[in-house]
Order: C-alpha cells, then sequence, then structure tokens
C-alpha cells in the first residue's frame, strides 16, 4: 500500500498514523513476521522494517541490541527481501537501512526489489540530501517514497530543500541524539512542525515510548509518531512478547485518535 | 564546496551533524589563514610539541641493506607520536570557534593521549572513547589519559574496536553538537576532517621537504609510511605530491590475507577492500558481500581499522601511491631489528613501514634513497610484544 493512500485513509477518519519499527529477523527471521502481524491487528498503520547494520550510528542501545541479535540470528539482504515478500498485511511498509548495505547491493537494484517485495519507502539516516539525487531519480521510477529526516538544528534553507525533496512524509528527530525511549519529549517540536513548510505529513520519532508522548506530539501538530525502542525492548525480554506488543500498540495507538 | 576526492569522501551523515560540519569547515577556512591562530599553533608546535622532528640517517641500518635510509622522528614528538600535530591544530580550532568540550576516539591509545594533552592543555572538558578490547591492551595510554583529567569511556559493542569507538563518538556528536568538537584523530570521517587532519598532519612532510635538501641536495626516491586510517601517511606524502618521489602506504597485512563472513584477518582496506560507505565518507572497507563492516586485524591497535582516508584511497586509485602491505610478524622483525640496529624502539605501527623497506630494499623499486615515516614509539606496545613471545 501507497503511504499517501494511508494518510488520506486516516485523514477521512480524523486520525493520526502510527509508525511502528522493528528490526527484521530481531530475535529470529522466523519470528518477525508474527511479530509485524500483531502489530499491524493491534492498531499500527505503517511498519517500518529495520535492516540491519554492523555499525548504525544514528541508533542508541536498544536498537543497536537488536540489530546485533538479527545479524547474529543470520538476517541479510536476501533474507529481508524473501521474508517481506512472505507478509501479508495490507498496510504500507517502509525499509530503514544505512547506505553502505544499498551502495553494495547497487542502489538501482536495491530499489527494484523493495518494489518488487513490496516496499512503499526507504528511510536511510546516514543519508542526508545532498549526498542523494542519485537514489531519489531511482526512487521516482520505482514509485518508492524517499523518506528524510530533518532535525532540531536544521536550517531553515535546509528544511525547505528537504521538504521539497521528500516523498511519503517527513521524518521529523524530536531531539539531538540517537534512537531510544525517552523521558520527555522536547517541548520544542511544535515549533519545529511549525517552520516545515510542506504538504507532506510529519512524522515525530525518537524518543517516543508512551501514549502521553503520543498525545502530546499530536496536540503539537504531528501527522504522525514513530515508536521504535519501547516496542524493541518489549521484543528483547522474550517475556510474553506478543501480548505485550499488542497492549501497547493499542494504547499508542488510541493517542492517535 | 567540493567534497569529494575523485569518487572518494563526501558527508554521509545524519542530518543533526550538518550544521557542525558546515560550521567547522566555515571555521577552519576562516582561521587556517589567521594570523593569531597560526601563531599560535606555531608556537605550539615549537615549544610544546617539540617540533622541527629530525630527519635522521639510519647509518647501520643503511649499511646492512645498501640503500641509504632516513628516519622522520615522528616517535620524538611530546607524547610520542605525531598524533599531537593534528590535536594541537583541531583543539586550538575549536577554542576559537568557542567549544567547551572535545570528545574522540582511539585504537592505540595514542590519539587518546594527544587529545588527552591538549584538553589539559587547553582546558576542555574532554573524553575519549576506546574499544573495551583495546582498553585491555592497552593499559598505560588509558592510564595517561586519565592522569591528565579525561575521562576514557570503554566502548562494549560491536567488534570493541576503534570501528565502534568511532560510533560511539559520533553519537555522542549527535547528541551534543552545540558546545562539543568531535576531534577525529586520522584522515578519515566525513568532510572536512579529511582535509582538516592532512593540513595539520603536512607539517611532517613539510619539515622533510627542507631536511633532505639540506643533507641529499635533491629529493628522496621513495617516501614509505605505514596507513591505517592514514594520517601520518598523507602527512609526509602530501607536499611531495606534485613530485616524482614514490610513495608507498604498508597496510597491515594481519596474519594473512584471508576473509570469512565477519572478520578480516588483516587491515589491508586500500589493497584488498571495495568501495563502500563508512563513519560518513565513501572510501575502500572492509566488508562482506551484503555490505556488513568486517572485524579488521592487526597487531598494532593503530593499524586496525576497516576504513582508510578517501583522500589516501583516491590516490592508490589514480596509482600516485602504492599500496602495500606486512604482516605482523614482519612486522615484528622489524620492530627487534630497528631496535637493535639503531638503538630507537618503534610503535608496531611503524614498524609495517620499516619491514616493507628492509624487505625490498633489494629489489630496486624503492631506488636507493628512502625516508620512512617513524609515526611514533613503542614503549606502549611492550607489553604486546612481551605477551606474544612468551
Amino acid at each position: 500500500m501507497r503511504i499517501s493512500q494511508k494518510f488520506e485513509e486516516l485523514k477521512d477518519k480524523n486520525e493520526k498514523a502510527l509508525i511502528a519499527y522493528v528490526c527484521a529477523g530481531d530475535p529470529d527471521t522466523a519470528t518477525t513476521p508474527s511479530i509485524v502481524n500483531a502489530l499491524v491487528e493491534a492498531g499500527a498503520d505503517i511498519i517500518e522494517l529495520g535492516l540491519p547494520f554492523s555499525d548504525p550510528v544514528a541508533d542508541g542501545p536498544t536498537i543497536q541490541a537488536a540489530t546485533c541479535r538479527a545479524i547474529e540470528a543470520g538476517m541479510n539482504t536476501e533474507r529481508y527481501f524473501e521474508m517481506i515478500k512472505g507478509l501479508e498485511v495490507n498496510v504500507p511498509l517502509v525499509c530503514m537501512t544505512y547506505y553502505n548495505l544499498i551502495y553494495r547491493h547497487g542502489s538501482e537494484n536495491f530499489v527494484k526489489r523493495c518494489a518488487e517485495a513490496g516496499i512503499s519507502g526507504l528511510i536511510i539516516p546516514d543519508l542526508p540530501l545532498h549526498e542523494a539525487d542519485e537514489l531519489i531519480e531511482i526512487c521516482k521510477e520505482e514509485g518508492i517514497d524517499n523518506i528524510f529526516l530533518v532535525a532540531p538544528n536544521t536550517s531553515d534553507q535546509r528544511l525547505d530543500a528537504i521538504s521539497s525533496k521528500s516523498s511519503g512524509f517527513i521524518y521529523v528527530v524530536s531531539k539531538l541524539g540517537v534512537t531510544g525511549e525517552g523521558k520527555n519529549i522536547s517541548s520544542n517540536v511544535a515549533g519545529l512542525l511549525d517552520k516545515i513548510n510542506s504538504t507532506l505529513p510529519k512524522a515525530v520519532g525518537f524518543g517516543i515510548s508512551n501514549r502521553k508522548h503520543v498525545e502530546e506530539m499530536v496536540a503539537a501538530g504531528a501527522d504522525a509518531v514513530i515508536v521504535g525502542s519501547a516496542l524493541v525492548n518489549i521484543i528483547a525480554s522474550k517475556d510474553d512478547v506478543i501480548p505485550r506488543l499488542k497492549e501497547i500498540t493499542k494504547d499508542l495507538k488510541e493517542g492517535c485518535r | 564546496m567540493n567534497h569529494y576526492y575523485g569518487d572518494y569522501g563526501g558527508q554521509y551523515v545524519p542530518e543533526i551533524l550538518m550544521p557542525p560540519l558546515q560550521e567547522l569547515e566555515e571555521a577552519y577556512e576562516q582561521y587556517k589563514a589567521d594570523p593569531e591562530f597560526t601563531s599560535q599553533l606555531n608556537d605550539y608546535l615549537e615549544n610544546y610539541a617539540g617540533r622541527s622532528t629530525p630527519l635522521y640517517y639510519a647509518k647501520n641500518m643503511s649499511a646492512k641493506y645498501g640503500i641509504k635510509i632516513y628516519l622522520k622522528r615522528e616517535d620524538l614528538v611530546h607524547g610520542g607520536a605525531h598524533k599531537l600535530n593534528n590535536t594541537l591544530g583541531q583543539a586550538l580550532l575549536a577554542k576559537f570557534m568557542g567549544k567547551k568540550r572535545l570528545i574522540a576516539e582511539t585504537g592505540a591509545g595514542q590519539h587518546g593521549t594527544a587529545t588527552a594533552m591538549v584538553g589539559a592543555k587547553l582546558g576542555f572538558e574532554t573524553m575519549v572513547y576506546m574499544g573495551s578490547k583495546d582498553v585491555k591492551r592497552q593499559l598505560p595510554n588509558v592510564y595517561r589519559m586519565k592522569l591528565m583529567g579525561t575521562e576514557v569511556v570503554s566502548v562494549e559493542t560491536g567488534s570493541k574496536t576503534m570501528k565502534d569507538a568511532i560510533n560511539e563518538a559520533l553519537r555522542d556528536w549527535v547528541t551534543n553538537v552545540g558546545d562539543t568538537h568531535y576531534l577525529i584523530g586520522s584522515v578519515v570521517g566525513p568532510y572536512p576532517f579529511p582535509k582538516i587532519v592532512r593540513d595539520f598532519q603536512s607539517v611532517i612532510g613539510r619539515e622533510v621537504k627542507e631536511q633532505v635538501m639540506k643533507v641529499e641536495g635533491r629529493y628522496p626516491d621513495s617516501i614509505v609510511a605505514c596507513a591505517g586510517g592514514g594520517s601520518n601517511a598523507m602527512g609526509i606524502f602530501y607536499p611531495f605530491l606534485d613530485g616524482e618521489v614514490n610513495l608507498f602506504a604498508v597496510e597491515a597485512g594481519g596474519e594473512k590475507l584471508r576473509e570469512d563472513d565477519k572478520i578480516a584477518y588483516h587491515s589491508a582496506s586500500l589493497a584488498t577492500g571495495e568501495e563502500g560507505i563508512l563513519h560518513g565518507a565513501r572510501t575502500k572497507v572492509l566488508q562482506n558481500r551484503d555490505g556488513q563492516i568486517l572485524e579488521s586485524t592487526s597487531v598494532a591497535a593503530g593499524l586496525d581499522y576497516a576504513g582508510v582516508g578517501p583522500e589516501l584511497a583516491r590516490l592508490a586509485e589514480t596509482g600516485r601511491v602504492k599500496p602495500c602491505y606486512i604482516t605482523d610478524m614482519e612486522a615484528l622483525e622489524a620492530f627487534h631489528e630497528l631496535s637493535r640496529l639503531e638503538g630507537i624502539i618503534p610503535a608496531l605501527e611503524s614498524s609495517h613501514a620499516i619491514a616493507y623497506v628492509t624487505k625490498m630494499a633489494d629489489s630496486g623499486i624503492l631506488g636507493d634513497t628512502v625516508v620512512i615515516n617513524l609515526s611514533g614509539r613503542g614503549d606502549k606496545d611492550l607489553q604486546t610484544i612481551m605477551n606474544m613471545e612468551e
């Protein structure tokens, strides 16, 4: 499903989107589909599936550890696409990974395989806009959205450039730092959201881990929230994983209504 | 501004790091020609670092191998390695930029030590990230850093070596961009770091030019330097790039030139790596078929890195610099030989460069006058060597 289609659906229902991140292959390739199913069943609107990279510099300890577990358990680019092809969920799927894995695979080839597997968008945290010209062209041809990140310290000039080159949604990083659960979300997010001059939906991520955060972000003007580490921590606990994932997802989604 | 060397280089970093990289580039372009900045830096280089360093004619070694061998004595720089040339420059730049805090990564501990020195001297809060494996094998350097007031953070993630220390330092920088300067220790990372570090290290090559003209009346036939990230190599090569001098970058051949899906049993990224993106730059990288970065291996912690500076990758591609490698065992032999023949105990990193010269002296490819960059002294390696020889 296209990302834009999902946002239109939600607009009609007057809801915001819950984007759920998990690392593909954590704890193993066989379990990921049942995790994705549980998240979608409990209300996740878009699934962001991490393709694990050995050196994830934009991620905090929780997602680093998930990445390690997944690589150890044998997740790789081939298996990632195979697994995604086998998923039976009707929500947009977004691939989150680091640029070397794409570059190594051949950007054109990688994007084609994303399209074949049913992936709708790409998030590459170590590929800033000015290095992405080639990939943007390839993605356009294949109908894959390029989701760029903006941060609290991004200049107005770059905000405009990034907005104009993004598709799908704009990933708004809530804080200076890496991914990971936080106690409080910066009060400046509203200001950042206001500054982004775009018709695209704005999704806030980094440090969002409970319903209170979600409600704050929705109040601040977010069209979507991205939750990762809070879910990954449940997977890492190996304790009653599926029921607990469903429970937190339902609660987070309530915050989007 | 062009951020590339041929196809290598660039800025592959999270968006949060774009403003500080831009700020750094502008500040560097502004201050590098500023009389106040250059006069302070030159004063520190002379009176704190102890420059210029001698170009020493290794007479006994020359006699044994039948060619003229000169050693550029960077081992005599305060702290015991060339690393201080760069940390003085960058810390002073950070001071001019109004930064309050320095962070750095270190492998062998030499760059961490050189950062701790300037942190103490120039009054920064200083934090050094070091893989926990390296913390164990370089304990004296860890203690040296602590003595100078630096906090050493042992990194437990990934392969627990320098690659992971850089990851952790980048994460710190992303979190503390406002008041912190990331003092990268080699010619690696996103632009402008490869250029800044190369420029600050070029003092080595500029001195060699003058010194060798004085004693030989001409440039050497060859210059040989070890290369991990490549800072001492770029530093001595750069002023000679325009001429005819043969430039050899000696990488760590480790145990053998072999890789599996997770580990390279060497660190020869110039000689055997493939194009990829690591730590913010497109360069030659040791990686598996999927693009996962391999754990590298070397007896010399300072060469133990899966990537290499993008400018060096470009120079190797055009053929201006010749990449080559030396195994752990060959480096160890050279370590002993220089100690016995000249009374100079070289760092295990620099021992790779020495080993290449002794190995190739007969072949003719080096010509008859060679300068080796003796990038550091070997005191830090004594424990490693004693353990190996037990």
